[in-house]
């Protein structure tokens, strides 16, 4: 044993020292344990009510982006935007006047789709189904937040020490910047079925195969930067996985509005669903906003890994595989973008960048913990 | 996007197939300069075939036709070097090129996993060698894509820069002849003069802090600026890091030292246990300071859930920088290093140092000394080799040398338990000693470890009953070698020594700096919008001004019409709608003369892109 490797050992060990698994508090653990299998529940009701919302929708048919594909363009009006009302103060009483309405016009050559009517399609009962099931999942989501925060108080510290806590606390995340885009009247409530299955897929991941007993904190991890630079990368990690969503529905329904163009015949059960999902370029610009707004977070986020390391560690930068893969993850949404801005790479072929680069995210979340060794593998599976 | 507008030329392919493909070469006209330069994003270039035209018969013809050629080329090489579609493959190269160092182990993280590596791939480890796997980082084929990467940085940000300069020193274009055609549009008619109207909305526009400047019948104006201002500081703050990064690599160093409580470290190469550094990293690079670990304080939680947890943990050290500087008292915690200058020092580790007397057989002290033993586990049970190397004569006056196994247990369970401490504190130590005499090996000249006794020319002390000699000792007991062999002493006072690592990375500041400008500057091209607003007030052919507004962004946006929508709310109360008028302020289909084009297709602005 050299010297080097002798110290080396010795700063293992000193790890080791300080991470003594104390026991925790036991009780605390299981409210959390119970909660989040709780959410779990709620969550599958949920996705029942989604289910049933996307069933009765199919009732209806609509058509739209067909009609919409072939009716002669060239014979429309130019539609209005809603303007601001302007009220003028007339003498003896409040008018609300005639006044000027900003007309808009489609970027030449953009495709002049509709959105869809979303999962209900129209039909009332199922867009009941869809409220019940958008309760239910404030409901669930509410729940987990509460197992989240159990498990926080448990270990007494925040809780991403290890994968399980990581993917309760990213899933709960998703579901949260979802339900915050619906409250911000934003035109996401499409994306609920596909959310919330896959939100079950991660907790039943988590409760089963990545199950770890709640313990202690190695000290290398006490440190505020911590709190800084994992919070930011679940929440990135949960906004980018909102995008990618969108960038799947995106392609599906871009070949969909292709094959209708073209004069081809998609088949029943794809123009069902389809049919009631935003227009091609509505679920393109969704996620493409949802990706640009948090690239300079993603960015903080690495850089606050950074200063941690620098402190930690004694270099901020040292090519773990961790870093390597967010630095991976970084440049590839930076291709995105710029993929965006140069003319030839729209559409297609940008969204399937922007899916790549969240496989990236997704391969240093899951793949590197699992598959690779390196600094960060504290982060026990 | 803009991209479109701005060259002119189409590239989207779909575009035909949807049957509006003239609408945007008509576009593309009507707009005219309206639409141009709303980013200094470059061009795509489209390759002639031949730069060198018509070849003048004779050798000077040749030699010319050979000159614009090479030079045609060569700018073209430049351009596409420069061109966003390479910057884009480049990029994509980078990211791919960084996969292999996070999946095959790297000699910059970890050497013993490298030799470990070729040991067990005979065949493909060799050729990974050659291909600089094991070092992708400074291997010669990514630097070439991250040079490459930057030499196209570079020669993008400056012809940008150049250009948006222009545009800051020009002035916002001209309305186009048919503002109908721009993305948002609205008109009304009123009974305010044309020239009272540009006026206000002169004020209006230069209010809502546009540039603005009336040009003929209409007011034009700009806004937005800043993205342009954060795109460009954000591709520079990229280079910053990045010559950052570089210095910080080839002239960074880092070394370890452990240091038992009293004795001190001058920051020379000689002092490192051991030592590292770039390529670049010259001796005298070195911080010239020193310091002295004066105390260690480890305190543990006693009691409770978190029994063992560490509660204090540093290291009180005095130090002074420079020759004969002033000094200086620090405490060094574990995310708190000391900081001088560019050098860091780290608190990496800690355990205990006993301190031993070794008697010969004539009871002369032939070794006294604290001995830093390394911690095994979590209670901090140490082990290490006690060494005495010259001096020692055996009872019969042989000189030969000593050697002990030690195990140290800070907190001894008592008899009958196993030899593994039960708590991180000094709480009942015990110094468990195994004794040897013979040849260490020291002198052969191969380096050694300190902690490692080398045993192989080497014999046991036998006891009493001939087994191996063994004993745990407590402070201020002695174990006795037999024949009169000699001596061990535990002393009291057990000392505790402490790990540090010296760190230097130039340029760190710098990199933080550049780091920061990207976020920043990122924010500001990713949210702030560039776009466009023109007001054209003149009269109408019945005697009535008419009004026309248009507004137009880098892209289809939402907040385009949502803005033009408030400034034509505040510019219609400065010039409200003309009353009783057949023809209403908000008609569908404005009529202009001489436009008898159907009118474009149009959707509602919503859902439209923020960029
Ligand atoms: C280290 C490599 C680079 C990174 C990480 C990077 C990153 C980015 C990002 C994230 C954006 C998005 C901002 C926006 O959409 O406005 C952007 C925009 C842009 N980049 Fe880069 N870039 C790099 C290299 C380059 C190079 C080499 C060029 C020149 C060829 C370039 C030219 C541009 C331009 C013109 C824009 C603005 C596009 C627009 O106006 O929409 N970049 N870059």
């Amino acid at each position: 044993m050299t010297l080097a490797a002798a110290t080396d050992l010795a700063a293992t060990d000193f790890a080791a020292a300080t991470d003594l698994a104390a026991a925790t508090n036991e009780h605390l653990a299981n409210v959390s344990n119970t909660l989040i299998y709780s959410a779990m529940a709620v969550y599958t009701l949920a996705f029942f009510a989604y289910i049933a919302e996307w069933l009765l929708g199919s009732r209806s048919k609509v058509g739209r982006t067909a009609a919409a594909l072939t009716a002669d363009q060239a014979g429309k009006a130019g539609k209005k935007a809603a303007g601001p009302a302007v009220t003028v103060q007339n003498a003896g009483g409040t008018a609300v006047l005639e006044r000027p309405q900003v007309v808009t016009r489609a970027a030449a050559g953009a495709r002049d789709v509709p959105d869809g009517p979303g999962a209900h399609g129209g039909d009332e009962q199922g867009d009941l189904y869809g409220r019940i099931a958008i309760s239910l999942t404030v409901l669930a989501f509410l729940i987990a937040f509460g197992g989240v925060l159990a498990r926080a108080l448990s270990v007494q510290r925040a809780p991403w020490g290890n994968m399980y806590e990581f993917n309760i606390t990213f899933s709960t995340v998703a579901v949260g910047v979802y339900l915050a885009l619906l409250a911000m009247k934003k035109n996401v409530r499409w994306m609920g079925l596909f959310l919330v299955t896959t939100v079950l897929l991660d907790l039943g991941l988590a409760v089963t195969v990545l199950y770890t007993a709640s313990d202690q904190l190695v000290p290398a991890l006490h440190s505020y930067w911590l709190y800084i630079h994992v919070s930011t990368a679940i929440f990135c990690g949960a906004v980018f996985y909102v995008g990618a969503v969108g960038t799947i529905l995106y392609l599906f329904k871009d070949s969909y509005e292709n094959k209708l163009a073209t004069g081809g015949k998609p088949g029943r059960f794809a123009t069902s669903v389809l049919e009631r999902l935003p227009a091609s370029a509505s679920l393109d610009k969704f996620s493409y906003r949802v990706n640009a707004a948090v690239f300079p977070l993603w960015t903080f986020t690495i850089i606050a890994g950074a200063i941690w390391a620098g402190d930690a560690w004694g270099r901020y930068w040292g090519w773990d595989p961790k870093e390597t893969w967010s630095f991976i993850t970084w440049v590839a949404y930076a291709c995105y973008l710029h993929a965006r801005a140069t003319a030839g790479w729209k559409g297609r072929k940008a969204a399937y960048i922007a899916l790549a680069a969240f496989a990236c995210w997704l391969f240093n979340y899951y793949g590197v913990n699992i598959f690779v060794t390196g600094k960060h593998s504290y982060a026990g599976v | 996007m803009s991209a479109t507008r701005d060259t002119g030329a189409r590239t989207d392919g779909r575009t035909d197939e949807n049957g509006t493909g003239d609408t945007a070469t008509r576009d593309a006209g009507d707009l005219g300069a309206a639409g141009a330069q709303l980013s200094t994003a470059p061009r795509e270039t489209v390759m002639p075939g031949s730069f060198g035209g018509a070849r003048a018969p004779g050798v000077t013809g040749r030699l010319a036709w050979t000159g614009r050629e090479v030079i045609g080329w060569a700018r073209w090489i430049w351009r596409q070097l420069t061109s966003m579609r390479v910057a884009l493959i480049l990029l994509f190269l980078l990211s791919l090129g960084a996969i292999p160092g996070s999946l095959i182990p790297q000699s910059g993280t970890d050497e013993t996993k490298v030799a470990d590596f070729l040991a067990r791939h005979t065949t493909i480890g060799p050729v990974y060698e050659k291909l600089g796997l094991f070092h992708v980082y400074s291997s010669a084929w990514f630097s070439a894509i991250y040079i490459l990467l930057f030499i196209s940085l570079i020669g993008c940000i400056v012809p940008r820069t150049w250009q948006f300069v222009g545009q800051l020193r020009g002035r916002p274009p001209r309305a186009p002849r048919l503002l109908t055609r721009l993305p948002a549009y609205t008109t009304w008619r009123t009974a305010a003069a044309p020239e009272e109207v540009r006026d206000e909305a002169l004020k209006l526009l230069k209010k809502r802090r546009f540039r603005a400047h009336l040009d003929g019948d209409a007011v034009a104006a700009e806004k937005g600026y800043l993205r342009e201002v954060g795109n460009l500081a954000f591709h520079i703050a990229l280079i910053v890091m990045l010559v950052a990064f570089a210095w910080g690599q080839l002239f960074k160093s880092e070394g370890n030292k452990l240091i038992v409580e009293g004795d001190g470290f001058a920051n020379t190469l000689t002092q490192y246990d051991d030592f590292k550094s770039g390529s670049l990293f010259d001796t005298d690079d070195l911080e010239p300071f020193s310091f002295v670990l004066e105390d260690f304080e480890g305190t543990y939680e006693e009691t409770g859930p978190n029994k063992g947890t560490p509660r204090t943990y540093q290291a009180k050290v005095d130090y002074s920088v420079g020759a004969d500087g002033k000094e200086q008292k620090k405490t060094v915690k574990v995310n708190e290093p000391l900081d001088i200058d560019d050098s860091k020092v780290y608190l990496t580790a800690h355990g205990y140092a006993p301190v031993v007397t070794v008697r010969d057989g004539k009871g002369e002290i032939v070794y006294q000394q604290a001995v830093p033993l390394l911690p095994l586990d979590s209670n901090v049970t140490s082990t290490g080799a006690i060494k005495v190397m010259d001096g020692y004569k055996d009872a019969k006056g042989k000189q030969e040398q000593l050697g002990f196994q030690a195990f140290f247990l800070p907190a001894y369970g008592g008899e009958g338990t196993a030899v593994v401490s039960q708590f991180p504190a000094l709480l009942n130590p015990v110094l468990n000693l195994a004794a040897y005499h013979g040849d260490l090996g020291v002198d052969a000249g191969l380096p050694q470890s300190v902690y490692q006794l080398e045993k192989k020319n080497m014999k046991e002390f036998k006891d009493s009953k001939g087994k191996q000699l063994r004993e745990n000792l407590k402070p201020g007991e002695t174990m006795q070698l037999p024949n009169g062999a000699g001596s061990i002493t535990f002393e009291k006072g057990v000392k505790e020594w402490a790990n540090f690592q010296v760190t230097r990375q130039p340029g760190a500041g710098w990199a933080l700096a550049g780091a920061f400008g990207a976020i920043f500057g990122l924010a500001a091209s990713l949210f702030i919008q560039r776009r466009r607003v023109w007001v054209r007030a003149v009269t109408g052919p019945d005697g009535v001004t008419v009004v026309e507004m248009a507004g137009l962004g880098r892209s289809e946006s939402a907040k385009v019409p949502e803005e033009l929508g408030v400034l034509a709310g505040h510019l219609y109360d400065l010039a409200p709608g003309a009353p009783d008028t057949p023809d209403q302020p908000d008609n569908d289909s404005p009529d202009q003369p001489g436009n008898d084009t159907p009118e474009p297709p149009a959707v509602p602005a919503e859902g439209a892109e923020t960029k």
